[in-house]
């Protein structure tokens, strides 16, 4: 495609090609966007510290004892942000799952991966990748939550069946 | 204030791959019929919302764009974004408009030209409708993803298979083909879907809506204005509820079901005056957000249309075929008729316009005797919720 749109741009003078299937002529852009969010922890921060651990830490609310998964520094209940930091037990039952074949571009590193959602003991559900072959685990399986380094280079939690 | 609210005209541009036009041309393909069949001038207008979630177009500020193509300016307007329920959304907004008695006549326009961005870059933007950071950065969820976590759900709770999702796409095609203005006018088969590939198991292709440019545009009137004005061709909006869901699908404690949509349901439900233990009795047929095959079950069972773990029965016995106990979907669905996200709720309203005043094409026409039409529409994975019923007398 952008040997001809070159071409064209050379001709014609203008980046344009007509659609592949139906001869319509388009303008293809020459403005690329790129874009790279940048997004505040800074309140989440000995999450990232326990991750580093092996460990989920994440918040309980001082006063109702809400645990939060993910952590977050406010309790929407009490309208208080007293938050302690307490480690969640890395095991639970998993309750769904999908395996993912198209992949956003993002993610083109990556084989088809599995994405499952599991219900911990201590109570908050979690979602995260699965380790192993999804054809050989079912709704009701049980799993515990592994950190693992991801081929970016960071650490990030993912399930395993037990 | 306007305790009634009609829909008074509607247009519906060609679903599909339109690289004849750009997205002015696109949106003026609808605006145009929906003015014509109402009856009344740009002037007429007090306020437009555009339903525009912006995904894949190029352009940004769409109600400009379109005040200026179709000589709307200088009236109000708004950008109205709710993921795939930005359609509903934008009714939404002009509904409540005439009834607080701000505007008497309202355009709404859905739109949405997703082709203008590559593919790859489309499946990257759409994946981003729940929790960036929890779900997307770190997990790459996809869209069919969100979805198909359901969708196994729903199968190892109730014994359903991938066979029954695959009967949703059949139907959908079924009658998509009989729609002129549906993105594919060919039937299938369930083979057709079964050896399609995978995109999230347990989806393949063909359980899939497609990527699609198009745009849908509803008059909307106070009860005043349809006297004054003396308009016989109208449709009622007897209820409509919303819903949220979090953005996190762990904060959720069901797969099988849309917390939010059934919420929005009840409080459209209650508004229309329908007995919720048995709503198909009051309904001629209806419009679910089937931007997959296994969401379209599970809106039968979160509309009450039959009880939770039977709506994959109701499509194994073709219940939701015209004839059935309800007809779904029998303008293609976004399933074969197309999604362009924005135009999709507006969409189904001027479907239930059609349905309602017999107006659908041969052979997707459903028995009108109860005088009532539903329309489901559901922005990312329950993230938001529009159930609005219309009908034929007012409320
Ligand atoms: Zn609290």
């Amino acid at each position: 495609m952008f040997e001809q749109l070159k071409k064209n741009l050379e001709e014609f003078g203008f980046p344009v090609l007509p659609d592949e299937k139906t001869g319509e002529l388009q303008w293809i852009d020459v403005r690329e966007l790129k874009i790279r969010y940048i997004i505040s922890i800074n309140n989440i921060k000995p999450f990232f510290d326990g991750l580093r651990n092996g460990k989920l830490i994440t918040t309980k609310c001082k006063k109702c004892g809400e645990l939060y998964f993910p952590p977050q520094k406010d309790c929407p209940k009490c309208k208080m942000s007293e938050m302690e930091w307490v480690e969640i037990k890395r095991e639970g039952t998993l309750e769904t799952l999908t395996v993912i074949f198209v992949r956003p571009p993002s993610f083109g590193v990556y084989d088809p991966y599995t994405v499952a959602i599991a219900k911990l003991d201590d109570g908050p559900r979690i979602l995260a990748w699965l380790r192993g072959d999804p054809r050989q685990v079912r709704p009701g399986q049980r799993v515990r939550v592994e950190v693992s380094r991801r081929k970016e280079g960071y650490l990030m939690y993912e399930l395993v069946p037990i | 204030m306007s305790e009634n609210v009609a829909v008074v005209g509607v247009g519906h541009s060609k679903f599909g791959t339109r690289k004849d036009v750009n997205m002015a041309e696109l949106a003026w393909e609808s605006i145009k019929p929906a003015l014509e069949t109402s009856g009344i001038e740009q002037k007429d207008i007090d306020f437009f919302v555009v339903g525009y979630a912006g995904l894949g177009g190029s352009e940004a500020a769409m109600p400009s764009v379109i005040a200026e193509y179709a000589e709307l300016s200088p009236k109000g307007s708004m950008r109205v974004e709710a993921a795939c329920a930005t359609g509903n959304a934008a009714i939404r907004v002009g509904y409540t408009a005439i009834k607080a008695g701000i505007a008497d006549l309202v355009l709404v326009v859905g739109i949405e030209k997703m082709q203008e961005s590559p593919n790859p870059t489309v499946i990257e933007l759409i994946g981003r409708f729940g929790s960036y950071f929890w779900e997307f950065e770190n997990f790459g969820l996809t869209f069919p993803g969100y979805y198909a976590l359901h969708g196994t759900a729903y199968m190892m709770k109730y014994g359903a298979t991938e066979e029954d999702f695959a009967r949703v796409a059949v139907k959908n095609h079924y009658y998509g083909a009989k729609n002129p203005y549906a993105q594919f006018q060919k039937e299938i088969t369930i083979e057709t879907v079964l050896k399609s590939p995978y995109i999230a198991w347990p989806f393949k292709l063909f359980d899939c809506s497609p990527i699609t440019d198009g745009s849908a545009a509803v008059v909307l009137a106070s009860e005043e204005k349809v006297k004054e004005l003396g308009i016989d061709e109208r449709i009622w909006i007897l209820g409509q509820g919303t819903g949220t869901g979090t953005a996190n699908l762990s904060k959720r404690e069901s797969f099988t079901s849309l917390a939010s949509a059934r919420y929005a349901a009840e409080i459209a439900y209650k508004m229309a005056k329908i007995d919720m233990d048995d709503p198909t009795k009051y309904l001629d047929g209806a419009n679910v957000h089937d931007c997959f095959t296994a969401p379209e079950i599970i809106a039968y069972e979160d509309l009450r249309f039959c009880k939770p773990g039977e709506g994959y029965k109701m499509i194994r016995e073709e219940q939701t075929y015209i004839g059935g106990k309800i007809p779904v979907n029998v303008d293609g669905g976004l399933k074969a008729k197309g999604h362009p996200i924005g135009a999709t709720g507006v969409s189904q309203a001027v479907e239930a316009y059609k349905q309602l005043l017999q107006k659908a094409e041969p052979g997707r026409q459903a028995d009108i005797k109860k005088g009532r039409w539903l329309a489901h529409n559901i922005g990312g994975t329950g993230h938001f919720a529009y159930v609005t019923i219309y009908g034929l007398e007012k409320r």
